[in-house]
Formats: C-alpha cells, sequence, structure tokens
C-alpha cells in the first residue's frame, strides 16, 4: 500500500468518532432518499404490474341506466378498445356481531366468462356460479376485518330487500387498492366493504335487465382520452349519464398517484438538508485537518508531491467519509423502503408487492451524496494544494482578532475573560458559527416539520368533524326522497335532531373552466351540519346565490359575484346560472354549497333530501342501528366517531412511525454538528485550554469555555431551528396541498417545545462526549510543542 | 515502608523541597528513568538556574514541583505541606494560588488582548496586582490593547511573563523562556524576570540550555541523566543586561 494511503487509512481511524458522526448525518439523508425513491418504485412498479395484469381500466363513467346494446356504439369510439359494462350498487350490509350498519358496494361480474376489464385478484374460493344468485365474493381486507370465511353468509339490503348472501370467495380489484366508503376519507375495512355478484343476479335484483349504469373502456395506446370522454359524455348523456372521467381521477388510483408524489416530494427537501450539512461537517473537519497537518503537507511538496496529489490525499479522505455515509444510507434506506413499502401494502390493497429495488435509486442517491461530500472538500482542499511548501513548513500566525462592536460596548467591562474568549472565537468566525447554529437549527427544524403533522392533523380534526359537524350519523338514501322523511327518521330511536341534505352531481363551469363535483343543499341556518370557514366561522347561506369553498373558487377562477354555470347530472338535467355569493376556507374537499329551498326550486322538485344528518343519544345508538338497517331506503350509514377513529388509526400507522424516524434523524443530525463542532474546537483550542489548566482554571472553568460557545450557539440555533421549521412546514404544507386536502399550517407551542428539548438533548450527549476528552487533555505535552 | 516524612520536611524556611523524587514514564514498551532520585530545596527570593542536556530530567522536575505532573515515588513539600498524592482538584488549586508558569512557547490566548491574558489570571487569584501594573513591570504599558497576533514574539513572551507573575505567586517556573528568541530579545525577556524577582521576592526556577544564562543565578543546579550531578553557587551573580551570547 502506498504510505500515502496507509496514512489516510489510519488518519480516518484517528478521526473516527467525527467521521462517523458525518457518516451518520449524511447516511440519514442517504436513506431518506433510498427510502422515499425505492417505496416510489415498488408503489409505481406493482401499481402498473397490477393494472395491467387486471386490465384495469382507462376511462370510467356511471349512468342512471343505459341499453346494453348501446356497447356497439361505444366500442366505434375511435381509439376504445375493450368496453365492460355492469352494475354497481350501493347496499347496506349487516354482519353477525357488528352493530353499525356497513356500507356495501355492490359490483357485477360476468357469469359466464372473465371480465373485459378490472378483473379480480381472487385470493381464496371460487366466482360466484351462474345458477346460484346469491353467491357473492367479497373484498379480501373486508373479510379479514370481520373473520369472514368461504361459506359464511353475509345478509344485505338490496334495492330494499334483505337477501342472505354466501362467500364463495375473497378477491382484490385494482379499482379499489385505495378503497374509499362514501364521504369517508381513509379506508376502513370494517365499514365499507365491496361485494360483487353475477351480472344476472344484480340485473334482476335492480330491475336491471338488458341494462347496464356503469361502463368502464381501455383504450389504445396513445389515444387522447379526452376526446373519448366527450364522445361517451355524448352517448351517455340522455341515460343520465353523469360524466365519464379518466383513470387519474379515478379515487382509488388518485390517492395512490398522490401518495407517490408526496414520496418523491420526501425525497427532495429532506435529504437536501442533511446533504448539506454533511458537506459542512466534512468541509469543518476536512479544514481543521490541513490546518493541523500544515507541515506534513509542506514536507510532501518538498519532496516532489504535486499539488495536485495532496489535493486528491484530502479529497479521498472526504471520499472515504462519504462511501461509508452512503453504504450505511444504503441498507438503513434499503431496510426502510421495505418497511415503508409493506406499511403502504396494509393501506393499499395490492394483491402482490413487487419491492425489487433497481441500482437506480441507491447510485442516485450515491451519486448525490458524493456530490455533496466534494462539495464540501472543495474549499479546504483547494487551500490544501495553495500552500506554499516553504510556507507550510512555517507555523501558521497566530489568528488574528479584533475589538468588536462588542467590546467596545459598556457592558462588555463587566464580561470576564473566558466569556470574552467565547464570544471572541464566534466573531472572529461568524460564518462557520453560523453555519454550526444552523446546522443545529436544522435538527430542531426537521422536528418541527415532522411534528407538525400531528398538530394539524388534530386540528383538521377538530375543524372537519368536532367543530363543523354537530351531526353523530349521516344516513345516505338510496334515492332522493321528499323531506317528508325528516319526520320518519325523527322517529327512530335516538334520535334528538334531523337535518336534511340535498346533494346532486353536477358539472360546474366558469369563463374558461369546469369542475365535476357535487352541489349541496343545506338549510340556510344549519345546526348538524355546518358550512363552516376554517377560520372558525359559520356561515348563514343567502337565499339565492352558491357559497364555495376558496379551493373550487380558485379551480373555477371565479370570486365574489362571478357567475357560475351549474348543470345537473341527474334528473330533469336542468342548467342554470348562480351568482357566488361567498366563500370559504375548508381542509377536505372542493364543497360548493346553496341553500336547499334554492336548490330544490332550481331542480323544480318538492322539498326532497337525498342524506339526512342525525343527532343520536350515545345510549341509543345501537337501537337506532339495528332500526337503520330494517329501513330498505338507507343506502350507507356513516358515524362520526368511527370515521374519527379511523382517521387516527390511519394516521397512527402511517405518520406515526415517520415521525419517529424523522426523529432519530434530527437526533443524529444534532449530534453530529454539536459533536464536530465541539471536537474541532477542542482541537483548535486545546492548547489554550491547557494554558489555562496551567494557569490554575479547573476542568469546570475550562469546559465553561469550551462547551460555552456551542451552548452559545446552540442557544441562537433553537430559535433559528423554530423559524426554519415553520418555514419548512409552509413549504411541506404548500407541497402536500391538493384539490382534497389542504394540510393547515399549525403548530402548538408544545410542538416547538419539543423540538426544542430534543434538539438541546442531542447536543448535551454531544457536549458530554467532548467533555469526557476534556479530562484526557495532556498539559505537557500540549504545552511543550509548538502548535 | 518507611516514615515519608525526613526531619526536616517541616522545615517551612524552604518553599519547596524534595525528597527521593523519581518520576518514570512508561512509553510503549520501555520505561524512560526521567528523574532517579532527586532531593532539593528551593528558598524564598532564591533564583536557580537548571542546567542540562535534553532528556536529562529538568523539565520533568519542574512540572512535578509546579503540580503540572506527578512523580512515581518520593516526596514533595510546598512550605512544608506535603504535595504529593494530592488529587487534580487539590493541585489545582495549588497551581492556581501559588504558581506561575512561564514556557519556551508563549501560549497566549490568541482572542485575547495583552491585558485581558493577564486579567485571565488576575480574575481568579486573591491578592493580584492590576493587569497594567504586571505589564508595566515587563516593560510593555504601551502594549496594553494588543491581541497576540499584533506583538513581536519577545513581546508575546513578556506578556507570558507578567501573566505568571500579576497573581504575586510564591513559585515562578520558567521553562526555557528564552530558547525561542533571538540574543538580544532574551535578554529583554530575562531582565523582565530578574525584575520581577527583586521586586516580588518569588522563589524562581528557571531551565535553559544556555550556560551564558546560569550566571545570573543564585545557584545553578546541573542535571543528567534523571539526577542533579553538580550544584554550583554563583559567587557574584551578573546583571542580564550585561548577558550576550
Amino acid at each position: 500500500m502506498h504510505p500515502l494511503n496507509r496514512k489516510l487509512a489510519r488518519d480516518l481511524v484517528h478521526l473516527k468518532g467525527q467521521v462517523l458522526a458525518i457518516a451518520l448525518v449524511m447516511a440519514s439523508g442517504v436513506a431518506v432518499l433510498v427510502m422515499a425513491l425505492t417505496s416510489v418504485e415498488a408503489l409505481t412498479e406493482t401499481g402498473i404490474a397490477y393494472y395491467e395484469r387486471y386490465r384495469f381500466a382507462h376511462v370510467f363513467a356511471q349512468v342512471k341506466r343505459a341499453p346494453l346494446h348501446l356497447e356497439q356504439r361505444i366500442k366505434r369510439i375511435s381509439g376504445v378498445q375493450t368496453v365492460e359494462m355492469r352494475i354497481v350498487k350501493p347496499a347496506i350490509l349487516d354482519i353477525a356481531g357488528f352493530d353499525e350498519p356497513v356500507v356495501g358496494q355492490l359490483v357485477s361480474i360476468p357469469e359466464h366468462r372473465e371480465a373485459n376489464l378490472n378483473r379480480l385478484a381472487m385470493r381464496s374460493g371460487r366466482r360466484p356460479s351462474p345458477a346460484e344468485p346469491d353467491e357473492a365474493v367479497v373484498s379480501g381486507p373486508f373479510a379479514e376485518a370481520h373473520g369472514l370465511d368461504i361459506g359464511d353468509s353475509l345478509r344485505a339490503v338490496i334495492n330494499g330487500h334483505w337477501r342472505e348472501l354466501e362467500i364463495v370467495g375473497t378477491a382484490l380489484s385494482p379499482e379499489y387498492v385505495y378503497a374509499l366508503g362514501p364521504g369517508a376519507l381513509m379506508p376502513d375495512d370494517k365499514r365499507f366493504g365491496i361485494v360483487w355478484l353475477g351480472r344476472d343476479a344484480l340485473a334482476a335484483a335492480f330491475d336491471l335487465d338488458g341494462a347496464f349504469n356503469d361502463v368502464s373502456l381501455s383504450v389504445l395506446r396513445g389515444t387522447d382520452t379526452e376526446r373519448v370522454i366527450d364522445r361517451l359524455d355524448a352517448l351517455l348523456d340522455r341515460y343520465g349519464g353523469i360524466g365519464a372521467y379518466d383513470r387519474a381521477d379515478q379515487l382509488s388510483n388518485w390517492f395512490l398517484q398522490n401518495e407517490i408524489a408526496q414520496l418523491r416530494t420526501m425525497a427532495t427537501i429532506l435529504p437536501t438538508i442533511f446533504l448539506a450539512v454533511a458537506a459542512f461537517l466534512t468541509n469543518m473537519v476536512l479544514a481543521r485537518l490541513i490546518a493541523v497537518e500544515r507541515a506534513e503537507i509542506g514536507l510532501l511538496k518538498a519532496f516532489g508531491y504535486s499539488d495536485v496529489d495532496v489535493g486528491w490525499h484530502y479529497v479521498k479522505l472526504a471520499l472515504g467519509i462519504g462511501v461509508l455515509g452512503v453504504v450505511l444510507g444504503w441498507f438503513v434506506g434499503f431496510w426502510l423502503g421495505r418497511f415503508n413499502t409493506q406499511q403502504y401494502a396494509a393501506l393499499f390493497q395490492f394483491p402482490f408487492l413487487l419491492f425489487e429495488p433497481s441500482p437506480k435509486p441507491f447510485l442516485m442517491a450515491g451519486f448525490v451524496s458524493l456530490a455533496a461530500a466534494l462539495a464540501g472538500t472543495l474549499s479546504a482542499v483547494r487551500r490544501a494544494m495553495r500552500l506554499p511548501p516553504a510556507e507550510s513548513m512555517r507555523p501558521p500566525a497566530p489568528p488574528l482578532f479584533s475589538r468588536t462592536a462588542l467590546a467596545r460596548l459598556r457592558a462588555a467591562e463587566f464580561l470576564d475573560q473566558p466569556t470574552r474568549i467565547v464570544l471572541r472565537q464566534i466573531g472572529r468566525w461568524p460564518l462557520r458559527s453560523f453555519l454550526t447554529s444552523a446546522g443545529i437549527g436544522m435538527s430542531v427544524a426537521v422536528l418541527v416539520t415532522a411534528l407538525h403533522w400531528l398538530d394539524a392533523i388534530d386540528h383538521m380534526v377538530d375543524v372537519y368533524f368536532k367543530q363543523a359537524q354537530r351531526l353523530d350519523v349521516s344516513v345516505g338514501l338510496a334515492e332522493t326522497r321528499s323531506s317528508v322523511v325528516l319526520r320518519e327518521f325523527e322517529q327512530l330511536p335516538g334520535v334528538m335532531s334531523s337535518e336534511p341534505m340535498r346533494v346532486v352531481a353536477v358539472r360546474l363551469r366558469s369563463r374558461l373552466r369546469e369542475h365535476r363535483g357535487s352541489l349541496q343543499g343545506v338549510p340556510a341556518h344549519q345546526r348538524l351540519h355546518l358550512v363552516y370557514d376554517a377560520h372558525g366561522q359559520q356561515l348563514d347561506l343567502p337565499p339565492e346565490g352558491l357559497v364555495l369553498s376558496t379551493m373550487l373558487a380558485d379551480v373555477l377562477g371565479v370570486g365574489r359575484g362571478d357567475e357560475v354555470e351549474v348543470a345537473v347530472l341527474e334528473g330533469r338535467r336542468p342548467v342554470f346560472s348562480v351568482a357566488v355569493a361567498d366563500t370559504f376556507e375548508t381542509y377536505i374537499g372542493t364543497p360548493a354549497y346553496i341553500d336547499i329551498r334554492a336548490l330544490n326550486r332550481l331542480m323544480r322538485e318538492r322539498p326532497a333530501a337525498s342524506t339526512v344528518h342525525l343527532r343520536v343519544d350515545a345510549s341509543q345508538q345501537n337501537a337506532l342501528f339495528r332500526a337503520l338497517k330494517e329501513i330498505p331506503q338507507v343506502a350507507s350509514v356513516s358515524v362520526k366517531q368511527a370515521a374519527i377513529d379511523t382517521f387516527y388509526d390511519t394516521m397512527a400507522e402511517t405518520l406515526l412511525i415517520f415521525i419517529s424516524f424523522f426523529a432519530a434523524f434530527a437526533c443524529v443530525l444534532a449530534f453530529g454538528v454539536t459533536y464536530n463542532s465541539a471536537r474541532i474546537s477542542l482541537s483548535e483550542r486545546g492548547r489554550e485550554l491547557a494554558t489555562l489548566r496551567v494557569l490554575g482554571f479547573t476542568r469546570t472553568e475550562i469546559s465553561y469555555i469550551l462547551l460555552g460557545e456551542i451552548a452559545l450557539l446552540t442557544v441562537v440555533a433553537l430559535p433559528l431551528g423554530c423559524a426554519i421549521g415553520f418555514g419548512l412546514a409552509t413549504l411541506v404544507t404548500e407541497q402536500f396541498t391538493t384539490e382534497l386536502y389542504r394540510v393547515p399550517l399549525v403548530i402548538k407551542p408544545s410542538t416547538f417545545g419539543w423540538a426544542v428539548v430534543v434538539g438541546l438533548i442531542a447536543s448535551a450527549a454531544s457536549a458530554i462526549l467532548v467533555r469526557r476528552r476534556l479530562d484526557r487533555l495532556d498539559l505537557i505535552a500540549v504545552l511543550k510543542t509548538r502548535e | 515502608m518507611s516514615d515519608p516524612a525526613p526531619d526536616d520536611a517541616a522545615d517551612r524556611s524552604a518553599t519547596l523541597r524534595t525528597k527521593d523524587l523519581t518520576k518514570v514514564y512508561h512509553t510503549g514498551e520501555v520505561d524512560v528513568h526521567a528523574l532517579r532520585g532527586v532531593d532539593l530545596a528551593f528558598y524564598p527570593a532564591e533564583l536557580v538556574v537548571l542546567l542540562g542536556p535534553s532528556g536529562s530530567g529538568k523539565s520533568t522536575l519542574l512540572n512535578i514541583l509546579g503540580g503540572l505532573d506527578t512523580a512515581t515515588s518520593g516526596h514533595v513539600w510546598f512550605r512544608g505541606e506535603e504535595l504529593t498524592g494530592r488529587d487534580d482538584t487539590a493541585l489545582t488549586r495549588y497551581r492556581r494560588s501559588h504558581v506561575g508558569f512561564v514556557f519556551q512557547f508563549y501560549n497566549l490566548i490568541p482572542s485575547l488582548t495583552a491585558a485581558e491574558n493577564v486579567a485571565l489570571v488576575t480574575e481568579i487569584s486573591a491578592r493580584p496586582m492590576a493587569p497594567a501594573e504586571a505589564l508595566a513591570l515587563v516593560g510593555l504599558e504601551n502594549r496594553v490593547h494588543h491581541f497576540p497576533a499584533q506583538l513581536s514574539g519577545g513581546e508575546q513572551q513578556r506578556v507570558a511573563i507578567a501573566r505568571a507573575i500579576a497573581k504575586r505567586p510564591d513559585i515562578l517556573l520558567c521553562d526555557e523562556p528564552t530558547g525561542a528568541l533571538d540574543s538580544k530579545t532574551g535578554v529583554l525577556v530575562l531582565e523582565a524576570i530578574e525584575t520581577i524577582h527583586a521586586e516580588l521576592g518569588t522563589t524562581t526556577a528557571l531551565i535553559t540550555h544556555n550556560v551564558v544564562i546560569a550566571d545570573i543565578a543564585d545557584r545553578v543546579l546541573m542535571f543528567g541523566d534523571g539526577r542533579v550531578v553538580e550544584t554550583r553557587r554563583n559567587a557574584r551573580k551578573v546583571r542580564s543586561r550585561d548577558l550576550s551570547w
């Protein structure tokens, strides 16, 4: 081995504490990057493979009722490859031993052939046989949640009649990777299940012989789906079509793609922070090493080594640290990626999971990290290369300090000398001091950003579920019913009050833009389901005009006073123009509200409701559930408390785990920065500290000088970190804003508090490690040698 | 073990006294015997020069006397009180109250001015002189607010001396104080030490390689192989300003 390489290896061993601290910071960045990229890859690949193998459709549409012979005309739309026509209907399911009514989605499957599109991935059992109309396949996670097995039976209200279904198989479907029930925010396998029945059986039950109410298409590669959608809409319009949509807007797929997009965001923001800090630390350590090895550098050059040889030697040192960090990060990242993908597998229902990371994420993470490490070496290495040999063999001139503005202050006169040493040291290298503070601050910032999610979610739940919803149970009706129905519901056990809501599928159009969604008619002054501004204010609806969520107003590009064209996609399909009366802030969805009486009038119908909100006496809830199961027109029941619980459970399974990872990474960051800063200070000032010991200063007194500097920089770092954390949280919440969710920027004081405490503990831990080195300071050796 | 205190241990007339002092360094596989039984006494207001080749044990003795290092065996008394076996805290207190050090390399704190370097010591002493006064004693009254980087080598060493004596120590220990300086500057530094010795009556021990400097001492100790091989008393002390080398 070349002696220089041997020196390199020994330097790395000698600097092991610092090398490890930097490598850990770098590894954190690499790990997050590898985790995010491998998860993105796994989710994308799994999604693509699943969609292809089980023929997930490209375009979807629902109609009220259309004849099957429409198939030929649909097939003739240019670009359409395959068509599958189905019957999809909601149903209430009754599971033995589970009080709440479960919402079911009944989906037809062809009896005599394999479906053309959206095929089932059978998990167990078989498909229903054509001769047995009561045989059903249920979604796997739903069966699991209720402990249902093949041969078990299930009661369902199908078109107002109780039917006893026999489970003959369990399956997954590419349509329900993220299985959201109506109005739900999170998948809840206990309260929402998909039930596949033979087509003939469903057609008979819903009086849809020779007809369908749901169609999916696949298109040829390179086809413009927008054009297909337009043609399809034109065909389905007269059959009560409510507007076809692309795969990108299919609910389950939207959530999957959104998750992938969020992972990509994570892959950019967090690793950047860690790698930038690692670059700074590498620079700091290398600069110090080069200062210490000044004479050796001169000697090497005197022996005839070129500037490039010397520079390369130190670059290799940085690369050594980098390689260690990258390899560590690869392992942790691989493990995290697999863990993460498994978490997703629990949330997203895939029949198989492809976690076979390609070399790409690893190479990319390695490349980015080594580039960061190299960037960190540049200035230090350049200094080593530029040292003229003769000069470098002389000791460096003592650093020049000067009396700063601080020293001229009256107050400065009262400072003792050790404090002056601390302050002047910081003042002498302001950039380095600032970067050290910023590095420690970054750890606080990462924590604030991670912990902020908990606050945001608490706040969202508080506003969305608790402040805005005074109801306990919402009942969706299969068909729109006269408001008289309210009186019937008020008679049910435990119901204390009720409120109607009329929801219609609409296409909203402004001058330029269009949005497909629903219009919700609620009473002018709501008592149960409030039109609630996120800033904490209930809105009374004006007798005329729309009240839009700001997100929807943005999507449509309209404001107060602007006209919006409303094309209703059901009933008589009226089209009318309404002015925007007001806008309000929401965190979830893009709701549009109107006074229910105005909506009924515009729909040219008697006072009618499609959903009924109920306030319920908790002690009689189960009696109410039993009663609801017996009412034929009930299509769905959602219980607010269950929704809140599911929300938190899902968050606990996903977010909390991440937050703990990031807390660990943040600790590594704080530790890495403080440990390196303190070690470098110790190396630079060992002589000073030894002198002070000789002069009669105690260990505690000299610790004050060394650790006082770190403490002061930490004190500056904490508020700085909180401020950066606030900024990062803002950035992240903006990145995560979608039409479905706006993450509120809410950070509780306790979150800042926790972040600060963790940052302090990590800094204190590294300070204690360095303090122990102070005890081993060799007073004589330090003083007998020239630096 | 025999009674560690010799009869004259309580002799408080000696500032420092040693008995059978040995020091063995274990470096790797070899033992280095730096001191092989040294018996010495240093008296108030005495200026002693320690001469001898490298590795003869002078610095080791000075470090043990100053409480920077501990002996392997033997005894050290400061004003009749045993230093041997004291722990780090006690030795720190001893250095803080009674000892002033001057080294070949000045070891000033670069971030503090001359006055502040001196104040560093006066702040933790019981009856110090003012930093300005200490600096005046070494002839640096005009360099009080200069940082080390703004001072010449000789000036830095004089600041180090001022820093060592500002607390009015009982003992001043100088390890090659002129080693890094040219003759002219070295003389200035020796003059400073001489002045202080004269004005404060501090017991002073000074290590040097330079035989010429021995002429300023009351007593000269020649070291060789860890022992005092010769003791000489100068009949006539030479003033520093008359030296040259």
